[in-house]
Order: structure tokens, then sequence, then C-alpha cells
């Protein structure tokens, strides 16, 4: 019977967790009050990028830790990783919904529509697809230590596909709607400085929620897992 | 040889072939525009894959699959499951062209330029659908399974495979762009058999 060890959290203390509250607070309410510079189409809508494009960010930061813990587990097989291999999907799952909502908002006020075929777009689309299918993977099988195995397996197989099809296939479109691909310029060029000021305190922040909601969601279910292997034992 | 044991299955994936196209030709009419030639024959052929290949595990008896293990290395077993399937769907991809062809006609393909992606999409498809059924095949409800892990992974080989399809429409001598397609689904190609080779072991054994 696989132990458990105690809940050891990357980095203990209270501290980051306010440092992530009081940025994104930050970001929440001067996104709103700065000025913003006036370009075309997308006008006060470039608010948008302080919650949008955050979502993002920290939907990349978690399904990066979802590979590493994957690797991890398959090294040496301690249940604890397969709980971060899952959690981390589960929370970046949230945020790639919240990313797909805020997107589609910001769509259809500055394209006119709620879903355009865009290179973007459609990665978005397949990779919650695919970790939508790892949740139905890991459901279907009920031996815990066999679960993980098998789910970190494909994890790994659908991260590296689809770090390939985001990298390759923007750039290989002839156009996007999305700035900085396809021959678009790039808005992080001509993000001013009261933008920048905003912008990056808000990714940091959301990627520190990302990490706190992340083990919250561990030490949860690590509880669950223990009363399940205690019942299973008995 | 999975198919020369159960004739029925070979036999069934062809018949499959023949009677898509042929509802095909029946709803569309002989006349379609190019591009939807070439979508309708890749998604004919994506479901045609997940048909055959899917076999290739989940089909074994868990017997089978202990006799496989007492005898050969787990990396020699997914390969040569990989070499196989990617013959059997060259093969039956190379079928379903001349059957499309024979009912819906063929647009001016720049053969020199389609065939290579044709082959390398075939090998993509195989290996990919090879890889996703071994791990469908170790869970409970494995048939549906296999569709759903599947698709998502495939789908980025699909839209490539489209668009080199689409280019070699307009041309018959490979340019810049056709070759960074060409390349790319090579490499995804080259992604599919590394990681089928590194990460098999871990679901070969018990």
């Amino acid at each position: 019977m696989e132990r458990l060890t105690e809940t050891k959290i990357p980095v203990k203390g209270l501290w980051w967790k306010l440092t992530g509250l009081v940025l994104v607070l930050y970001s929440v309410i001067a996104g709103l009050l700065i000025d913003v510079p006036q370009l075309p189409v997308i006008h006060q809508s470039i608010r948008n990028l302080f919650y949008h494009v955050c979502m993002w960010f920290g939907m990349f930061v978690m399904y990066g830790t979802a590979l590493v813990y994957s690797i991890k587990y398959l090294a040496r097989y301690r249940l604890e990783d397969d709980l971060y291999v899952s959690g981390a999907v589960y929370t970046g799952l949230f945020f790639g919904t919240l990313g797909l909502l805020t997107g589609m908002l910001w769509a259809k006020f500055t394209w006119g529509d709620f879903w355009t075929n865009d290179p973007q777009l459609n990665g978005a689309a397949v990779s919650m697809m695919a970790y939508l299918a790892y949740a139905v993977l890991r459901s279907s099988i009920d031996e815990v230590a066999m679960r993980a195995r098998i789910s970190a397996v494909y994890n790994i197989f659908a991260f590296m596909l689809l770090v390939i099809f985001l990298g390759v296939l923007p750039r290989l479109a002839d156009s996007s709607l999305h700035p900085g691909k396809g021959g678009n310029s790039s808005t992080m060029e001509g993000l001013d400085m009261t933008m920048r000021m905003v912008f990056w305190p808000a990714v940091i922040g959301w990627i520190l929620i990302a990490v706190w909601l992340l083990t919250l969601n561990v030490r949860y279910r690590k509880l669950k897992l223990k009363i399940h292997l205690n019942q299973t034992q008995s | 040889m999975l198919e020369l044991r159960q004739k029925y299955a070979i036999n069934g994936i062809l018949l499959y072939v023949f009677s898509t196209i042929f509802v095909v030709q029946l709803s569309f009419g002989r006349v379609i525009d190019d591009t939807t030639w070439i979508a309708l024959f890749w998604i004919i052929l994506l479901f045609a894959a997940f048909n055959a290949v899917s076999k290739s595990f989940v089909q074994e008896s868990s017997a089978r699959r202990l006799y496989y293990f007492t005898l050969a290395s787990p990396v020699s077993v997914v390969v040569s499951k990989m070499i196989y399937n990617a013959l059997l769907m060259i093969f039956l991809g190379g079928l379903s062209l001349g059957i499309y062809t024979l009912f819906m006609g063929m647009p001016a393909l720049g053969m020199a330029l389609f065939l290579p992606a044709f082959v390398l999409g075939c090998i993509g498809l195989a290996t990919a659908i090879t890889m996703v059924s071994a791990i469908a095949s170790r869970t409970g409800n494995n048939a549906a399974l296999t569709a759903i892990l599947g698709f998502p992974v495939v789908l980025p080989l699909l839209l490539l495979l489209i668009k080199a399809s689409q280019l070699s429409l307009s041309r018959s001598v490979a340019d810049i762009q056709m070759l960074k397609l060409l390349l790319s689904i090579t490499l995804i190609d080259a992604v599919v058999v590394i990681l089928a080779i590194v990460l098999f072991p871990y679901l070969w054994r018990d």
C-alpha cells in the first residue's frame, strides 16, 4: 500500500497568497481606472487585456505544472505527485473556461462574433478538449495507482502535441485576428507604460492565485484519498 | 497480425470505407468544389483510421497480452504495432483514394506534393491512434474512449493535412510554404513515435 506523505506546499507561508490577492485587486481596480490609449476598433475594451490574457497565463502555468508532476510520477510513483497532476489540470480547466468566456465576450464586441475561425481559438478549443478527455480518462479507471499511471502517460502525450500545435500552427496560418500572430503587429509592443504597470502585476497575481487554488485542491483531495485508502484497507 | 486472424475486421473496414464514400456521393452528388473534396476525403480517412487502428490493442485478449509480455520487450511491441498500422493505413488510404476518385472525381491536385503529405498523414494518424488505443485498452470501456482521447491528439495533424492538400491544389512544385507544412507534419510524426517509444513501457507493465 502506498503511503501518503505530509503535505509539502512548495512555498510555505501566507505572504505569497496575500501578494496574489493584493495584485489581483490592484489590477482589477487600476485596470478600470487608468487611462488607456485610444486605439481603433478595440477602444475601451482593451481593458479586457488585464483579465482575459491573465487567464491564459494562469492556465498555461497550471498545465506546465501538470506536465512536470506527470514526469515526476512516472519517475518515482508517488500518489502525491498524481494529486498535483490532476489538481493542476482541474485548476487549469477552470482558468481556461474563464479565459474562453472573457475572450468570447471580447470577441463579440471587437470582431462582432462570439466565435471566429482563428488559429488561436482552434488551439484553445483543442486544448480544452484534450484536458476534458483527460478528466474522462481518469474517471473511467477505478484502481488508484493504475489511474495515476495511465493518466500521466496520456497527459504527457497530449501536452507535447498541444505544444507543437499551439507553437507551429498559428505561425503557419496566413492571418489571425489575435495580435502578434500572422503579420499583425503585437499589442505588447504597442502597450504603453501605464498599461504595462497594470498588466504584468495582474499576470503575476493571477498565477499566484492559481497556485493557491492548486494547493487547496490538492490538500482537499489528499484527505479524500486517505479516507478512501483507509476504507479499502479495513 | 490481428487482421489476418480476424478476417471480418479488415472486411468490415473496407465495407465501411466503401459505404461512407457511397453515402457522400449520394448526398453531395458528383460535383463538389475542390476544398470540400479535400475536407471530406480526410474526414472519411480519419474515421476509417479510428475504426481500423483502434483495434490494435483493444481487441487483443488479456491472455495474448500476457503472452507478448513474456515474449518481447515493450519497445519492440509498440514499434512493430506502429509499423504494421502505418502500412495498413497507407494501404487503406490508397484504397479509399481510389474508390473516392471513382465516385467523386479528382480535383487537379499536384500529385508530387499531395502524395508525400498523404503518406506522412497516414503514418501520423496510424501511430497516434496506436498509442491512444494502447492507453484506452487499459481502461474498462475502451471503445468510446479511443475516440475521445484520440480526437484532440490527431486534430492538429488533420488541420495540417487539410492545409497541405489545399496548397497542393494550386501548385505542382514545392515552394517554401509547402515545405514548411510538410516539415511540420514530419515533426508531428516524429514526436508521436518518440513519445510512444518513451511512454509505452509505462503502460505495458502491470
